[in-house]
Parts: C-alpha cells; sequence; structure tokens
C-alpha cells in the first residue's frame, strides 16, 4: 500500500480539530464537530466539506463529445455551455465503471468529475477508449474542489463573489472569481441541499476555504467532513460509487435507468443494458427504514423467510429523519413488494448484528 | 486523565464498585472514537454472564461497537434513559450515561482490570 494522500488543505484540517480517516486513498477529514451537528448544521445553515480527493479530467478537442458519447450513457449533446450532467461510464456488460458529473464550457470543451478511487481506472479506461481527436488530461493533482451545501450557502458566497449566484441554475455554473480566484462555481452537491461546488486552482486553498469559513461562522456555517457528507447524500438517496453500484452491478439495477439514453446512439454498455432493459432486471437497489431502532449497516446480508435474498449496501441514521435507513439489493419480484410496503425492515435477531428481514406483514392495508 | 475511583476493561468499559455492587458504562476515550451514539441495547434485569461476555451493544452513526461486561454479574438495573436519550453516554460518561448495575458474582475478577492510571496508558500506547 502507498501513503494516502493528502489535500492541501490537510493542515488546515488538523487545525481544526479533524478527525482524518483514510477514504479513497486519501486521508480525509470525516467529521470536525460531530456528525449529527454538521449533518444538522447543512440541512439548516450550511456546511463546507472539502472534496479535493474527487479527480477531475478536462476533455478538449474537435471530437471532445464524440469521445464523451462513446463512453458515457447520459446524452452529453443535450448539454448547453455552462450546463452540468450526471453521468456514468458502463463496461460493456452494462455495470459500472464510475458515476460522473459532466460540465460542458464549450462544444468543444468539457471537465469530468470522477470519484476519488476510480481516477486511475477511469483515466486510462477513457483514453484506451479514444479513438478520435479529442485530448484527455487529469488534472486532479492542480484542483482543489470545495463544496458549500445548505440552505443559507447562497447568502454566505454571494459577497465573496461577482457572478449573480441566484442567476445559477441548478447543475449549471458559473467561470467567475472567488475573491480574486479564477474559479468554476456550479450549483451542485451530495447533500440533497441547494448549494455550490467550487473547482480552483489548489494553490489557493486555504484563502479561499478560510474566508468562506469566517464569512458563514456568524450564520452558523460548520467546516463539515465526509461522515456528514454520507448520511446527508444517503437521506437524499444518492448513490456512492464501491457501495451501491460498482463492476458487479449494472446501472439499470442500480436504479440508474434515467442516465441510460439508448436514442443517443452507440455508447459502451448500451447493447448489455437495452437487453437487461428488456429483458428486466433481476435485481434491484431499494430504499429501506428499520421498523426498530437498531442500524442495518453496509454489507449486512439481507434474508427473507430465512433465505439470504440480497445485502445492504448502505446504512445508517437519519439524522433529520431520526429513523434508521438503507439501501439493498433484493430480487425484483420480492424488490417490488418491499417497495410498495415502504420497505421496512428490522433485525432478526438480538445480538446477531448480520441480519436484517424485509417485512411484508407491515404493508397496511395488504397487497 | 480516567477518574481514579473507578476501573476499566481493555475494551474501554468502566466500573465502580460498591460492596458487592457495581455499575458500568462505556469510558470517555470510548465515546469519543464512537462519535454520536444514537442507540444502546441492553440486557434484561436479572440476566447473568461471564467475565468477559457481550451484554450488549452501542451504535454511533458510524459504527456498532459491542459491550463486554467486566466481571461476572447478574444485572440489576438497566439506565432506561438512554433509551430515548442516548447522547447522555456522549455528554456524561461516567455520570448520566451510566449503562447498568450489576452484583458482582466473583469479586476476585476485579483484580484483572486496569487502574485509571494503567487505562490512561493503555489508551495512550492504542492512539501511537
Amino acid at each position: 500500500m502507498s501513503a494516502s494522500k493528502r489535500t492541501p488543505l490537510y493542515a488546515v484540517h488538523k487545525a481544526l480539530g479533524a478527525r482524518l480517516i483514510p477514504f479513497g486513498g486519501w486521508e480525509m477529514p470525516v467529521e470536525y464537530s460531530g456528525i449529527a451537528k454538521e449533518h444538522t448544521a447543512v440541512r439548516t445553515v450550511a456546511g463546507l466539506f472539502d472534496v479535493s480527493h474527487m479527480g477531475e479530467f478536462e476533455i478538449r478537442g474537435r471530437e471532445a463529445l464524440d469521445l464523451i458519447q462513446s463512453v458515457t450513457t447520459n446524452d452529453a449533446a443535450k448539454l448547453m455551455d455552462g450546463q452540468a450532467q450526471y453521468s456514468a461510464i458502463a463496461y460493456p456488460h452494462g455495470t459500472v465503471v464510475d458515476d460522473v458529473l459532466l460540465y460542458r464550457h464549450r462544444g468543444d470543451h468539457f471537465m469530468m468529475v470522477v470519484n476519488a478511487a476510480n481516477v486511475s481506472k477511469d483515466f486510462e479506461w477513457i483514453t484506451s477508449h479514444n479513438r478520435s481527436d479529442a485530448t484527455v488530461d487529469n488534472i486532479s493533482d492542480d484542483v482543489t474542489l470545495l463544496a458549500l451545501q445548505g440552505p443559507k450557502a447562497i447568502d454566505i458566497l454571494q459577497p465573496l463573489t461577482n457572478v449573480r449566484l441566484a442567476e445559477i441554475r441548478y447543475y449549471h455554473f458559473a467561470v467567475a472569481k472567488i475573491l480574486n480566484v479564477d474559479a468554476i462555481i456550479s450549483r451542485t452537491g451530495y447533500t440533497g441541499e441547494d448549494g455550490f461546488e467550487l473547482y480552483f486552482s489548489q494553490k489557493h486553498s486555504e484563502p479561499v476555504w478560510n474566508s468562506i469559513l469566517e464569512a458563514g461562522i456568524p450564520s452558523g456555517l460548520v467546516a463539515a467532513g465526509l461522515g456528514a457528507r454520507n448520511t446527508l447524500r444517503l437521506e437524499a438517496r444518492m448513490l456512492l460509487y464501491g457501495n451501491d453500484m460498482d463492476g458487479t452491478t449494472t446501472l439499470l439495477e442500480a436504479g440508474l435507468g434515467s442516465i441510460v439514453k439508448f436514442e443517443k446512439g452507440e455508447f459502451i454498455g448500451r447493447d448489455a443494458l437495452l437487453k437487461q432493459k428488456q429483458d428486466g432486471v433481476k435485481r434491484r437497489l431499494i430504499g429501506f427504514e428499520m421498523v426498530g431502532r437498531e442500524i442495518a449497516r453496509d454489507h449486512y446480508p439481507v434474508f427473507i423467510d430465512g433465505q439470504e435474498a440480497g445485502h445492504v449496501t448502505s446504512g445508517s441514521p437519519s439524522i433529520t429523519l431520526k429513523k434508521n435507513i438503507g439501501l439493498a439489493y433484493l430480487p425484483a419480484e420480492r424488490a417490488a413488494i418491499v417497495s410498495w410496503c415502504g420497505a421496512r425492515c428490522q433485525k432478526q435477531r438480538s445480538y446477531e448484528r448480520l441480519s436484517i428481514s424485509a417485512r411484508e406483514d407491515n404493508c397496511r392495508g395488504g397487497l | 486523565m480516567s477518574p481514579d475511583d473507578l476501573l476499566y476493561t481493555k475494551e474501554h468499559e468502566w466500573l465502580r464498585i460498591a460492596g458487592d455492587g457495581g455499575t458500568v458504562g462505556i469510558t470517555d476515550h470510548a465515546q469519543k472514537e464512537l462519535g454520536d451514539i444514537v442507540y444502546v441495547e441492553l440486557p434484561k434485569a436479572g440476566t447473568k454472564f461471564d467475565s468477559g461476555e457481550t451484554f450488549g451493544s452501542v451504535e454511533s452513526v458510524k459504527a456498532v461497537s459491542e459491550l463486554y461486561i467486566p466481571v461476572s454479574a447478574e444485572i440489576i438495573e438497566v439506565n432506561d434513559d438512554l433509551g430515548s436519550a442516548p447522547e447522555k453516554i456522549n455528554e456524561d460518561p461516567y455520570g448520566a450515561g451510566w449503562m447498568i448495575r450489576i452484583r458482582l458474582l466473583n469479586k476476585n475478577e476485579t483484580a484483572d482490570l486496569m487502574s485509571a492510571e494503567e487505562y490512561d496508558e493503555y489508551t495512550s500506547e492504542e492512539k501511537e
């Protein structure tokens, strides 16, 4: 194992008293003041996240769009300048190389944002499938990415920038200044709240981070870590690569059919996904809540009628809902029933921390 | 510095002895490691455990952790307040965050537990 990488803000996190953990090859802040406090701050005020571990590629050239269309599943031709899109890279058999965000600067200039643990894999995948004149540059090490998320994010950030933030619509971005630093200001996020993701040169990391935090502290802004990021995204049913989908699950099984655009033409994975769509998926990712106060954790097997039927991919307390929730793969025919019932689950046995069972008897009014 | 009137386990439980009874909880170090505690599963009064057995579990936002009984004991009382307010374990681990009151079944076993000084040394070594 090589040593974990550190973001340019590592020293700042240490000074703020963050607890740091290994994540996707990085040493990242998991919490500062506590996951619950940070989570609630994002839902009610705002939180500032350092997510510089994420990777960024720049794709340029006359045929940039052709390359992107061939290696991603969503329809990038629909993007306008200044617009962002959630998309995915699929293997030929329809499973997931990565889920990505795609930004269109111009028709011949795009940026792709990828998961930290997948940077090398994605870069090799895209460049090895590049039959066009497009160039692909991995700029991950040069870019700092901060996420300012929460209902007050816009008020906190507005005094620090020269762009009218209210004019940036959801899943759109502007190239503007934060203080005197050139940045991509994107109205996107991974929390289910309004907010912005800010991309800029890593050499400005500390002044930008400190200025935003200082500007927001009077209104209740807090530094937030990956722990809160995980509980926030799970409440919003946003999927996590490596947990909820990966190279063994297809986009359709993961419920990501909305970013698979068969009508756009050829792309890697199209044939397998089209066949699976026609045949019907055999298993599906479902959301569930626990009946009792137990928590179904990542990787717990799911039993139905005493038979192991699937497994939990993400499970956690929902801090906002004060319930315990999660995502699990279940056989499609059972998933339909369980989904209809609200998928309430409970652990099978006390002290046996390894199983939950989907309970159809929680259905009110019958099936 | 951990309270010096308590005894400690390697699994980060504390035991306060009073006569042949005692009170058990988890240490400040343990609650900090776990983070925000959201749920505690505790046994019923009357249950008996051998030293080192699992008597329950504590769940934080990020992890689940088993609870180990410091000495062979019968459960006399369970802190029911933790059902609705598990955060008391974070806020006051040696006071309002206590978990169970026990009757010791073999007092000699307390010799196997750590003093506050030994426990603090143990946790500082664990960190390194």
